[in-house]
C-alpha cells in the first residue's frame, strides 16, 4: 500500500504483517538456478516458485513453446445462433491437398462431450453435417495448414451452408431445463403470515467474461503409439485426459496432457480446454504433425464460456426488528446452448441463495435452462455471485424500509454457531460471519461514514441535490457513498463432488533424496506451486524450499482432482498433509525415531525411493442428498465481508469505486502475500462485474468480443483494496484451510451497489451498474421528487436511520 | 521483404522481414524472444509492451519498418547479465518481494511500463504509478501489489547506491 | 495472424508525394489505428502502405503568426510534454491526456486522429471548436481546409486519395475560454461515448459570450459543430436559464445512435448535462 491515502484502516491482518518489504542492496543472493537478486529480498513467506521465471520472461506459456514443423489450426464456426448445418462447401479453386480439414465424420470416438464425469454428454465436438447448430460461433469444422497464409486462404475457401431455425434467447422463454432443484425448510406460509412486512424484488445479471490475459491455447503432438500429447493453457489436466480418450478412442497411456505455464484461468480454463484439446488432436492425428491452436482474443471471447446470466426473484417476510421469518427465492440460470457445467453451477447457486442468514421458513426453487448462446460455464464464484448480489441487495432494501442500518440487520440475522441452514446442515464449527462483518465495518468506520453521507442528504447536498430534470446538471457534481456486504462460500465441491473424484495425492522421497509433491493441481497465478510444497514441508518438518512440485503432466502425477472450487489449499492440501505425515512416520520409524528433517537424505541413500499417498475420504457430517438437496452440501463454509466507497458522477452516472476493504476467512492463511493477492484480484473482478463489465448480446452473438469493447478495470479504475484475513480453522482437514479464491468475487458487487445507493438513493437491480443505468435511475428519482413523491425508481424511499 | 537493423537488449540484430510485420512477431517468432506476450493484438492490453528508444509502446502496433535503426528493450533485457548468471533489477526484485506477479502473463509488459516510469524519475506516488501502467491490463492482482512493487522500486532506486 | 501488405518508407516529403501520386497508398503514422486494421478482423486491411514515420517535415510544434502549428506526426506524448502547448493552449494537452494510455500516447499522432476520421476521435471536436485549419498536400500542391469542412461523411474526409495531412494550425485568441470533456466507459484506454469541446470569447467574466463554438464527438456519424446551440449561446450570459435552454437545444439538435458502447438516450442526456455543467461552472452558481 502506498501513498494514495496515508491512513490504512486500523484493522490489521491476523497474519504477521511486518513493515513494507524492502530490497536491501548487498551481495547477490541466488534465488533460482542462474538467477540472483542483490541483497536480501525482504518479503512475507517464501517467494513464488515460478516468480523468477515470470519476471525474466523465461516462463513458457503454450504459445511460447516451439514444436518444429508444427502446423497452425483454425476453427470454422457458425454465424447463426440456431440453424441446420446443411453443408461445408470447399471451393474447388483452392488446392485442398495442402491442408487438412476435419469434420465430425473424422471423430474416431464419441461425437458428444460432457464437461465432467457424471454429466450427460450433449455437446458435439463438431456439429455434423445435417445436425443442428445451437449457438453462434459453434465449431463446425477444423482446418490445419503448414503456415498462416495458407490457413487464411483455406478458411476463406471454405463456406458453410445453413438453414436458420428459430432461436431462444430469453431464459424465461426456454423450454429446456437442464436441471432444477426445490429446497424447502420450515413452513413458508406460516412464515409470511407472521411477518410484519413482505418485500419482493427481481434482480438480473448478465454474462461476465473471465478475461484471462492469455487466450486459450493448445498444441497437440501426435505420438508413435497412435496417441497424442497436448500441451496447453489449462486448469484441469484430468478433465482433458478422459475427454481425449473418449473422443479419440485411445487409451489412458495414449493420451497425455501437459500443462504449460498458464496465464490466468478464473474458471474459463476449467472445461473449455477439453474441447480445444480434442480439436487440436483431431487435426494433429490427421496431418501427422504437431498442430498449434492459439485463439485470438475475439475468437476467445466469441466462443468460450462466460459466467451464467441469471434472474433471481426474492419474496421475503421480516419482523419489524429486521428478523427474517420467510424467504421465497427463485433462481434461473441461463445455461447457454449445452449443459456443460450448469448443473454444478446451479447446485452452488441453490445452496447459497438465502445468503449467510438464519431463516426458519425457506423455499428455494432453481433451474438452469437452455438458450441459444454459447454455453456458460465456470467463473470464479461459480453461481454464488449471481445469488449473493440479489440476497444482499434485497436485504438492504428491507433494512431501508424498516429504518434499520444495513450493518444492524446483518448482525441480527447472520448465522451463528449451531444454526441450521435450509438444507438442514447444522453449522457446528468455523462460523465467522459476524466476525468478518464486524472487521469490515470497523476497518471503514462504517457507522460514522454512513452518518456523513446521511448528513449530506439532510442538508440538501445529498440525494436532493441529485434531483434534477434529465437535461440539467445537479447542484453538486458528485456524491459519495459507502456500502457493505456479507457472504458465505461453501468449501470445495457441492455435495458428493469430492466423492466422485476420489482424489489422490502422492508425496515421494526419491532415491537422490529429493522430496516431491505429486498432484495434478495447476498453477495459474493463484499460487498452487508455492503453497502445496509449503504445506508438505510443514508436515514433514523441513524448509519449504526442500520440497519440489512435480510438473502437471498426466504421465507423471496422479489425479488429485481439478483445480477449481477453491479446493486446492483445503481439500488437496489436506490429503497432502496426510500423505506427508505417512511418509514422515515411515521414515522416522526406520531411523530410530530421528526426525525426518535430519535423516531423510540419508534414508533415501540407504533405502531408495519412498512414496506415500492419501486418497479422499468423506468428511464426517450428514451425507448430502443430491436429489432432495438436503444434508451438508459442504464440509465447511468460508465467510467474507466487503465494504466499498464510491463516488458517483451526478452528471454522467459514472461510478468510481475509490476504496474496498475485503475481509475473508479462509480457515487458515498459508501464505499471506498469495492470500492477499487472491483477495485483491477477486475484488477487482467483482468491481468490474458491478460497474463496467457488460456483455452485449444481439441475436445470440456477443457484440463486444474484443478488448476495445469488453472493458475490464485498468489500474486507474481500480480502487485501493485492503485485504484483511480472518482465520476460523476448519477441523475436518488437518491444516484447517477452507479455500479463499472465490469469496472476494461474491461480496464485491453488492457492496458497490449498496454504496451507489448510499450516495444517490437509487437501487440498481441489474448488474452491471453502467452509467446508462445509474443515470436513468438518477433522473427517474428526480422525476419522482418533482412530482412530490420521493422515490427511487419505484422503490421505497428510506426512512431515517435508527 | 526489407532489411531491418536494430538493437535488442544491447545486441545488434539484422534480419529480412516484411516491413509491415508486427514487431511483436519479429521478437517472438523471428528472434525467439517469447518474453513479450500477446493478449489482444490491438493495443488494448499492453502485454506486448516493449521499450522503443526509451518510450513504452505496444509491439503489436509497430510495423517492423519503423524499428529500423532503433533501440529496443524487452523483458529479457532487464536483468543484468553476469558470468555467473543474471541479477534481477530493482523492479523485478520488488515484484518478487511484494507478489506483483501472479499468472505472470501481464508481467513483462507491466515491468517495461514501470521501468520507463522509473527511468523518467517517477516516484512512489500511487496515482502517478497507476497512470503509468493504465495501458497494461492485469486480471489477477487487482493491481494492488503491482503498484506496491513499483513504489518499492522507486524508493530503493532513490536511496544512494550501496546504502 | 495479421496480413503483411507491402510498405515503402520515403525519406522526405517530396518522395512521399511522388509515391502517393503513383498509386493510392494507405499512410501509416503511429499505426495505432492502422495496425489494428491489418489483423483483418475489422474492416479490410490495406493493399499497400506508405510509412510516414521518417518525414521530419511533418514533426514539430511551433508558434507562427499567432497560430499554434502542429506537424501531422506530433504525438499525444509530445503535446503533453510541450511547454509551448502548456503556455498557449493547455486544453490541447488536457485532451491529449485522455487518449488511450501511455503506449498509445507515445505513438498515436494528431495527423492520424484527423485522417482516421472516427466519429469518436477525441481531438476532433477540439479542433472544430478552436476553428483549426488542416493543411494537406500532395504532388499537386498544398491547400488549407478549415476543420468544419474536413470530416464530410462517416469516416470520410476532404483529403484526395493522393494527399497527406501535413499540419494543423490553431488560431490563438486572447479572450477565448475553452472547455473539453470526454465521457468514456472507464478512466483510461476508453473510446468516448461523448466528447465535447466548447469555446467562447469573453473579456470579462461578467460579459456576454461571443464567438461561441460547440463541437461534439460520438453523437453523429462524424465529429460535428452544434450550430443551433452555438446560436442560442451567442450573446448570452452564463445563467441557469441559459444553461437550461442550451441543454435543451443541444439535446434536440443531435441524433446519436445506440451502439456497443452506449445508447442514444444516454449520449443525448449526457451531452446536455455536461454542457449545462460547464455553463454552471462558468457562471459560478
Ligand atoms: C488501445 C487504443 C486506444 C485508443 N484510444 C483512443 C482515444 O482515447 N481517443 C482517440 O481519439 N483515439 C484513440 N485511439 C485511436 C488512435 O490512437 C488515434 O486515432 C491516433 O491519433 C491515430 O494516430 P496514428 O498516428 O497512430 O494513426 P495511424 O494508425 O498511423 O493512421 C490512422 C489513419 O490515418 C491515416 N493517416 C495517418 N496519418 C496520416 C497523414 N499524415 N495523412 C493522411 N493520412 C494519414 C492512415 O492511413 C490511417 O487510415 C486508440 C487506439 C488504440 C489502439
Ligand atoms: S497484444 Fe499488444 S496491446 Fe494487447
Ligand atoms: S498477473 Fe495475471 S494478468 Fe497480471
Amino acid at each position: 500500500m502506498t501513498s494514495r491515502t496515508p491512513e490504512r484502516p486500523s484493522a490489521q491482518s491476523t497474519v504477521a504483517t511486518p513493515a513494507r518489504p524492502a530490497v536491501r542492496p548487498a551481495e547477490a543472493v541466488i534465488i533460482a538456478p542462474g538467477i540472483a537478486v542483490r541483497g536480501h529480498l525482504i518479503t512475507r513467506g517464501p517467494i513464488r516458485r515460478e516468480g523468477p521465471a515470470k519476471l525474466t520472461g523465461d516462463a513458457r506459456y503454450a504459445d511460447d513453446l516451439v514444436f518444429p514443423g508444427a502446423w497452425y489450426g483454425a476453427t470454422i464456426r457458425s454465424n447463426l445462433a440456431r440453424a441446420r448445418f446443411l453443408a461445408l462447401e470447399l471451393d474447388p479453386g483452392f488446392d485442398w491437398s495442402t491442408v487438412v480439414v476435419v469434420t465430425a465424420a473424422d471423430i474416431p470416438g464419441e461425437p458428444l462431450m460432457g464437461a465432467v464425469k457424471g454429466l450427460t454428454p450433449d455437446q458435439p465436438v463438431l456439429v455434423p453435417v445435417g445436425g443442428d447448430i445451437q449457438h453462434h460461433s459453434e465449431p463446425l469444422a477444423l482446418i490445419a495448414a503448414p503456415d498462416r497464409r495458407t490457413l487464411r486462404a483455406a478458411r476463406r475457401a471454405a463456406t458453410v451452408r445453413t438453414e436458420p431455425l428459430p432461436p431462444v434467447f430469453d431464459p424465461l422463454d426456454s423450454d429446456k431445463v437442464f436441471v432444477s432443484h426445490d429446497v424447502v425448510a420450515g413452513d413458508l406460509a406460516a412464515g409470511f403470515a407472521a411477518a410484519d412486512m413482505v418485500l419482493e424484488g427481481e434482480y438480473r445479471m448478465g454474462h461476465q467474461e473471465q478475461l484471462y490475459i492469455e487466450n486459450q491455447a493448445m498444441i497437440a503432438v501426435p505420438t508413435d503409439d497412435g496417441g497424442v500429447t497436448v500441451h496447453g493453457s489449462l486448469q484441469c489436466p484430468y478433465y482433458v485426459h478422459p475427454a481425449l480418450m473418449r473422443a479419440l478412442a485411445i487409451d489412458a497411456r495414449q493420451a497425455r496432457v501437459v500443462q504449460a505455464e498458464t496465464g490466468g484461468g478464473f474458471g474459463g480454463k476449467e472445461e473449455y480446454p477439453s474441447l480445444l484439446a480434442i480439436h487440436a488432436s483431431l487435426l494433429a492425428l490427421k496431418c501427422h504433425r504437431p498442430v498449434r491452436m492459439i485463439y485470438e482474443r475475439h475468437e476467445d471471447i466469441a466462443a468460450t464460456t462466460k459466467r451464467h446470466p441469471a434472474v433471481v426473484r426474492h419474496r421475503t417476510g421480516v419482523l419489524r426488528d429486521g428478523t427474517l421469518v420467510a424467504q421465497e427465492i427463485e433462481v434461473i440460470l441461463d445455461g447457454g446452448a449445452y449443459c456443460t457445467l450448469s448443473p454444478v453451477v446451479l447446485g452452488r447457486s441453490t445452496t447459497h441463495a438465502g445468503g449467510p442468514y438464519r431463516c426458519p421458513n425457506v423455499r428455494i426453487t432453481s433451474r438452469a435452462v437452455r438458450t441459444n448462446t454459447p454455453p456458460n460455464g465456470a467463473f470464479r464464484g461459480f453461481g454464488a455471485p449471481q445469488v449473493i448480489f440479489p440476497v444482499e441487495t434485497h436485504l438492504n432494501r428491507i433494512a431501508e424500509a424498516l429504518g434499520i442500518s444495513p450493518l444492524e440487520i446483518r448482525r441480527r440475522n447472520v448465522y451463528r454457531l449451531g444454526d441450521v441452514t435450509p438444507t438442514g446442515q447444522v453449522l457446528s464449527s468455523s462460523v465467522a460471519g459476524l466476525e468478518v462483518l464486524e472487521r469490515a465495518a470497523e476497518a471503514v468506520d462504517f457507522d460514522a461514514a454512513r452518518a456523513v453521507t446521511h448528513r449530506a442528504r439532510l442538508t440538501g447536498q445529498g440525494w436532493d441535490a441529485v434531483a434534477t430534470s434529465p437535461l440539467r446538471s445537479p447542484v453538486r457534481a458528485s456524491a459519495s457513498g459507502i456500502g457493505i456486504a456479507l457472504a458465505w462460500h461453501g468449501c470445495g465441491f457441492t455435495g458428493s463432488g469430492e466423492l466422485r473424484y476420489n482424489s489422490i495425492v502422492t508425496i515421494e522421497l526419491d532415491a537422490t533424496g529429493q522430496v516431491r509433491v505429486l498432484a495434478a493441481n495447476t498453477e495459474m497465478g493463484q499460487g498452487t506451486r508455492t503453497i502445496l510444497p509449503m504445506i508438505a514441508a510443514q508436515a514433514l518438518g523441513i524448509p519449504s524450499d526442500e520440497v519440489e512440485y512435480a510438473p502437471q503432466d498426466t504421465a507423471l502425477v496422479p489425479n488429485s482432482g481439478p483445480t477449481v472450487a477453491s479446493r486446492t489449499a483445503a481439500i488437496v492440501g489436506g490429503l497432502l498433509v496426510n500423505a506427508a505425515r505417512k511418509l514422515r512416520a515411515e521414515v522416522e520409524a526406520r531411523n530410530d525415531g530421528r526426525s525426518f528433517a535430519r535423516v531423510y537424505r540419508e534414508d533415501a541413500a540407504r533405502h531408495g525411493a519412498s512414496r506415500a499417498s492419501d486418497q479422499f475420504k468423506p468428511f464426517p457430517g450428514q451425507p448430502f442428498d443430491e436429489h432432495a438437496f438436503t444434508g451438508d452440501p459442504y464440509p465447511a463454509w468460508g465467510w467474507a465481508a466487503c465494504a466499498a466507497r464510491v463516488d458517483v458522477d451526478l452528471d454522467t452516472g459514472e461510478v468510481a469505486v475509490r476504496e474496498v476493504v475485503a475481509v475473508d476467512d479462509a480457515g487458515v492463511v498459508i501464505h499471506p502475500i498469495l492470500a492477499e493477492g487472491q483477495v485483491e484480484g477477486g475484488t477487482l473482478q467483482a468491481v468490474g462485474y458491478a460497474t463496467i463489465e457488460e456483455m452485449k448480446v444481439q441475436d445470440g452473438r456477443y457484440l463486444n468480443d474484443r478488448l476495445s469493447t469488453y472493458l475490464i478495470p485498468t489500474a486507474v479504475d481500480a480502487p485501493r483494496i485492503t485485504a484483511i484475513m480472518v482465520e476460523a480453522p476448519f477441523d475436518g482437514v488437518p491444516h484447517g484451510a477452507k479455500g479463499l479464491g472465490e469469496m472476494p468475487m461474491d461480496v464485491g458487487a453488492p457492496a458497490v451497489i449498496a454504496a451507489i445507493h448510499d450516495a444517490t438513493g437509487i437501487w440498481i437491480d441489474r448488474l452491471p451498474a453502467t452509467p446508462e443505468r445509474v443515470l436513468a435511475g438518477l433522473t427517474a428519482s428526480a422525476g419522482a421528487n418533482e412530482s412530490g413523491r420521493p422515490g427511487s425508481g419505484g422503490h421505497d424511499r428510506p426512512g431515517g436511520r435508527p | 521483404m526489407t532489411a531491418i537493423r536494430f538493437l535488442v537488449n544491447g545486441a545488434p540484430v539484422e534480419l529480412e522481414a516484411p516491413g509491415m510485420r508486427r514487431l511483436l512477431d519479429v521478437l517472438r517468432e523471428d528472434l525467439g524472444l517469447t518474453g513479450t506476450k500477446e493478449g489482444c493484438g490491438e493495443g488494448e492490453c499492453g502485454a506486448c509492451s516493449v521499450i522503443l528508444d526509451g518510450d513504452v509502446v505496444d509491439s503489436c502496433l509497430i510495423p517492423a519498418c519503423q524499428v529500423d535503426g532503433r533501440i529496443i528493450r524487452t523483458v529479457e533485457g532487464l536483468a543484468a547479465l553476469t558470468p555467473d548468471g543474471r541479477i534481477l533489477d530493482d523492479l523485478q526484485a520488488a515484484f518478487l518481494a511484494t507478489g506483483g506477479a501472479q499468472c505472470g502473463i501481464c508481467t513483462p509488459g507491466m515491468l517495461l511500463a514501470a521501468r520507463v516510469y522509473l527511468d523518467a524519475g517517477g516516484g512512489p506516488d500511487e496515482d502517478a504509478i497507476r497512470e503509468a501502467i493504465a495501458g497494461n491490463l492485469c486480471r489477477c492482482t487487482g493491481y494492488t501489489k503491482i503498484v506496491e512493487a513499483i513504489a518499492l522500486a522507486a524508493e530503493t532506486g532513490r536511496r544512494p547506491a550501496g546504502a | 495472424m495479421p496480413v503483411e501488405p507491402p510498405v515503402e518508407t520515403p525519406r522526405d516529403l517530396a518522395e512521399a508525394f511522388r509515391l502517393m501520386a503513383l498509386s493510392p497508398r494507405t499512410p501509416i503514422a503511429g499505426g495505432t489505428d492502422l495496425m489494428v486494421r491489418i489483423t483483418g478482423e475489422i474492416g479490410s486491411p490495406p493493399d499497400q502502405v506508405l510509412d510516414l514515420s521518417r518525414l521530419e517535415e511533418l514533426r514539430g510544434i511551433a508558434l507562427e503568426d499567432g497560430r499554434l502549428t502542429l506537424g501531422a506526426l506530433t504525438t499525444y506524448a509530445e503535446i503533453r510534454r510541450s511547454g509551448l502547448v502548456a503556455r498557449s493552449l493547455p486544453v490541447l494537452a488536457e485532451a491529449a491526456a485522455t487518449v488511450g494510455a501511455v503506449q498509445i500516447q507515445n505513438r498515436g499522432t494528431l495527423g492520424g486522429n484527423i485522417a482516421n476520421a472516427s466519429p469518436a476521435g477525441d481531438t476532433l471536436p477540439l479542433l472544430l471548436a478552436l476553428e483549426a485549419v488542416i493543411e494537406v498536400g500532395g504532388a499537386r500542391g498544398e491547400r488549407s481546409i478549415p476543420a468544419d469542412q474536413f470530416w464530410i461523411a462517416y469516416r470520410t474526409t476532404a483529403l484526395a486519395p493522393d494527399e497527406l495531412v501535413l499540419r494543423v494550425r490553431i488560431p490563438l485568441v486572447e479572450a477565448r475560454q475553452v472547455r473539453f470533456r470526454k465521457v468514456g466507459t472507464r478512466r483510461a484506454q476508453a473510446i468516448s461515448k461523448v466528447v465535447l469541446a466548447l469555446a467562447w470569447e469573453q473579456a470579462d467574466r461578467k460579459d456576454r459570450w461571443s464567438h461561441v463554438r460547440l463541437a461534439l464527438g460520438s453523437v453523429a456519424d462524424r465529429p460535428i459543430r452544434a450550430r443551433s446551440t452555438e446560436l442560442y449561446l451567442e450573446g448570452s450570459r452564463a445563467t441557469l436559464e441559459t444553461a437550461d435552454g442550451a441543454a435543451e437545444t443541444v439535446a434536440a439538435e443531435i441524433r446519436p445512435i445506440d451502439d456497443v458502447r452506449s445508447t442514444a438516450d444516454y449520449r443525448r442526456q449526457v451531452t446536455a448535462r455536461i454542457l449545462h455543467r460547464i455553463i454552471r461552472d462558468a457562471g459560478g452558481w
